[in-house]
């Protein structure tokens, strides 16, 4: 009996991790069909706004410090959230209906935003700050005049130009002006470490076991976040929209739903929820740029294997190979069967985690030999675009 | 034809442009920087990974090395010459670590190279440097089971580290083993070796697991600690960066403390200890050679000129301490032997000494140093208290406690013995 609900709950521990990571990629691959390849540095830019708000906090003192998670949830979802809009506005809109060219582009922006936190200072930022006020202020502006088709094309290389010269003369005063206080990196490359707060240090002893509070904290906010979503598309206006689209666009657009803004909004939210699982993998490990691409491959796993467009599917798909790789892992199987030698010595052979990780890889490709729509497929004929 | 330039272009110039704003300077800068003219500086190699998982700990011993050089080049550098470092990042990436060696050695010409942490890196390197007869200097404790002639070891070997360490816990804590590491060459061959050496003394390993790098699910391997040693017991552990993080805030979390689970690191020093947080880390224990908080006049020194250089709020460890001496009995070697031409250096380091910050250390003519060995509890503030030390102890590196091994020895100083010999 320990047994089996010790398993359950380290399975499900690790579950929800790979789920609140999978979410935003459920909604965004599952719902939209976008192959967002950046998911996982979306993660990563939720993670650095936790160590931001935590540094923050801890300024404050007590008894601010133990409190800082509650923000840095809101903050995380709104940083990885816009940054989501802009992606999706800037790039993505642009290739929906070619996969591949998203997954490149992704790829590309997910490259971008890795070295970005590597090498971000004040002067790199203001640079970008001033480029992007001049270059698209000034587009802004002069878009007003009447002859602005005429003009746009030098009008707007000389922009780029100008903008671009501003910028780079700017930061270099800038970083000439006041040396290492703006040239050094806000975070740069080392990774950069989260303390949980007290409160979720330790654990609740139930018997014989012991459940860590970051686990549980970690398995109320993947509920939350679930619940969170499920009301959204079920029972407001825009969910209901939303689930328009993704059932068929063109006939959504006829009777009026602005398919722009859903497409923006859903792989905002998508991209939020990415953001706030930054904040629950910041408490079991330190923050780093490559925090992201540990998860880019879980998340896909989760969400193919529950079958594309389909949010249970990649909830009872996280959770299962969160168990089974439990199970696999700490040898938990080979106590289960005992008396059978050969059985109990495979299992063994694949109890350490790097081997698990391989059985779990092995049973998802025979089973997707079986299922290749996944647990719950689509049902009847899809509309793609 | 004003019109030719639609959205789509727009934004690729856009993002163009941003690139160039972000790049431009730092582009511009590498170019304007005056050429050095080949023979009014010696060119030395460092290269370490200053991203990704291992730069954690790889930073700061380049840290270290940068110190040993300026103070050499304060003090006149060396055969009258400035030295002048060329930092490459290997990007915690193994074939990048053999990239970049390559490229130090075959397009900037150093005259020696300093760096790696991970074995993996090491013996990723390893064949560049053999093939190109060329010498690298490598200041972390390893696995051991290696002698290259190219290679100088300035770190512990096992019998310098996890031996000890073994036999001090044997002693002090118990007889059941857990070990865990990283899922590389490091773990799995010192596990081997302890696997050996417990069974030689009388202990027992209970359980064994490997994380990749990186990893930071440690939930079964918590499980299987706690079935494996329900009472408590020694966790032996040999992982490597950020998945200490992980392992030591969850083991906390499992309510897994010290008291009844003490465990012994091999790869955990001050730096790391600030960074996981020395309130998790707090009762456990760690092995090295050289700890921060030791008691000797060159230490001091040491310690005083790093925190002026870097901060005051930096800590050393023993990785930093052995890439220190390590500049330094480069340095000594190349001015006996009069030229930075590798077969002379070569030869002149061996027999050399060095008031180091550990004690008195010597270069062997098997490539590695003879040591101190130290065992430390990590304290409130994240340092180590010195609960016991040893005398010098010269270094085996091939092990002596696994069949394969026994009975060997290397010594490069006489031809007909080289790298791996029966005694």
């Amino acid at each position: 009996m320990t047994l089996l609900f010790d398993s359950l709950f380290n399975g499900i521990s690790i579950g929800t991790v790979l789920l609140m990571a999978a979410l935003g990629l459920a909604i965004v691959f599952g719902l939209m069909g976008v192959i967002n390849m950046a998911h996982g540095e979306l993660m990563m830019l939720g993670a650095y706004t936790t160590f931001v708000v935590q540094n923050v906090f801890r300024q404050w003192g007590d008894p601010w410090r133990d409190f800082y998670i509650f923000p840095a949830l809101v903050a995380a979802f709104g940083v990885a959230a816009l940054v989501g809009l802009i992606l999706e506005r800037a790039v993505i809109r642009f290739l929906y209906g070619r996969p591949l060219e998203t997954l490149l582009a992704t790829w590309g922006v997910s490259l971008i935003l890795q070295q970005f936190v590597r090498s971000v200072n004040w002067v790199l930022a203001l640079r970008l700050g001033v480029f992007g006020l001049l270059f698209f202020g000034g587009w802004w502006l002069l878009a007003k005049r009447v002859d602005w088709p005429r003009i746009k094309g030098w009008v707007l290389t000389l922009l780029l130009v100008l903008s671009t010269a501003i910028g780079t003369v700017g930061g270099r005063l800038l970083a000439q002006t006041y040396a290492l206080a703006v040239t050094q990196p806000w975070f740069g490359a080392q990774n950069r470490d989260v303390t949980a707060p007290r409160w979720l240090r330790g654990g609740i002893p139930v018997g014989q076991l012991f459940l860590p509070n970051t686990r549980l904290f970690i398995i109320s906010l993947t509920l939350v976040c679930i619940l969170g979503l499920y009301i959204f598309l079920q029972h407001t206006r825009w969910g209901l929209r939303i689930r328009a689209v993704t059932q068929n666009r063109a006939m959504s657009a006829c009777v009026g739903i602005p398919t722009q803004t859903v497409d923006a909004l859903t792989f905002a939210i998508g991209s939020g929820l990415a953001g706030v699982a930054g904040v629950a993998v910041s408490l079991l490990g330190s923050v780093g740029p490559n925090t992201g691409q540990n998860y880019i491959v879980d998340t896909f796993m989760v969400v193919v294997v529950g079958g594309v467009g389909k949010l249970l599917g990649s909830i009872v798909a996280a959770l299962g190979i969160g168990i089974a790789n439990f199970l696999i892992g700490s040898g938990t199987l080979a106590l289960i069967f005992p008396g059978v030698p050969i059985l109990t010595d495979t299992l063994n052979f694949f109890a350490t985690t790097s081997m698990a990780k391989v059985m779990v890889f092995a049973l998802i490709v025979v089973f997707l030999q079986f299922r290749p729509r996944g647990l719950f497929p689509e049902k009847g004929r899809t509309v793609d675009a | 034809m004003a019109h030719s330039l639609n959205r789509r272009q727009l934004i690729k110039m856009g993002a163009l442009a941003g690139a160039g704003v972000a790049l431009g300077p730092q582009l511009w800068v590498k170019h304007s920087l005056p050429a050095y003219a080949q023979g009014e500086t010696i060119r030395v190699g460092i290269l370490h990974s200053l991203s990704g998982t291992m730069a954690i700990s790889e930073t700061s011993v380049v840290d270290a090395e940068r110190l040993a050089i300026k103070e050499i080049n304060a003090a006149g550098g060396v055969l009258g010459k400035q030295i002048e470092a060329i930092v490459e990042d290997g990007a915690s990436d193994w074939p990048t670590f053999a990239e970049k060696a390559t490229k130090l050695i075959d397009s900037d010409k150093v005259a020696t190279v300093f760096g790696c942490w991970t074995s993996a890196s090491r013996k990723a390197v390893l064949p560049v440097f053999e093939s190109r007869q060329h010498m690298l200097w490598y200041p972390v404790q390893y696995e051991g089971q290696e002698c290259s002639k190219n290679i100088f070891y300035t770190g512990a070997a096992p019998n310098q580290q996890i031996e000890p360490s073994v036999e001090w816990l044997l002693k002090n804590k118990g007889k059941e083993f857990f070990l865990v590491g990283s899922d590389y060459v490091f773990p799995r061959t010192a596990n081997t070796i302890i696997k050996a050496q417990l069974e030689a003394l009388g202990g027992t390993v209970v359980g064994e697991d490997y994380l990749p790098l990186g990893n930071t699910e440690v939930t079964p391997i918590i499980s299987k600690i706690r079935a494996a040693l329900p009472k408590g017991g020694i966790i032996y552990n040999s992982l490597n960066g950020d998945s200490n993080v992980a392992f030591f805030t969850q083991l906390q979390g499992a309510g897994l403390g010290p008291d009844r689970y003490p465990s012994m690191s091999v790869s955990i020093a001050e730096e790391e200890v600030q960074a996981i947080g020395p309130e998790f880390l707090e009762g456990h224990y760690a092995a090295w050679n050289y700890f921060m908080t030791v008691d000797t006049p060159a230490n001091k020194k040491f310690v005083e000129a790093f925190r002026a250089e870097y901060g005051q709020n930096r800590v050393t460890n023993d990785p930093m301490e052995a890439a220190y001496i390590m500049v330094y009995l480069w340095k000594q070697a190349v001015e006996k032997a009069g030229t930075v031409e590798i077969d002379a250096v070569r030869q002149a380091a061996y027999g050399q000494t060095f008031d180091a910050p550990e004690g008195l250390v010597t270069m062997n003519s098997n490539h590695h140093l003879t040591k101190y060995v130290r065992i430390g509890q990590v304290r409130s503030d994240g340092l180590f208290e010195v609960i016991s030390a040893t005398d010098a102890v010269d270094p085996l590196p091939w092990n002596q406690f696994v069949a394969e091994t026994k009975g060997y020895a290397c010594d490069w100083s006489d031809p007909t013995k080289g790298g791996r010999y029966q005694v």
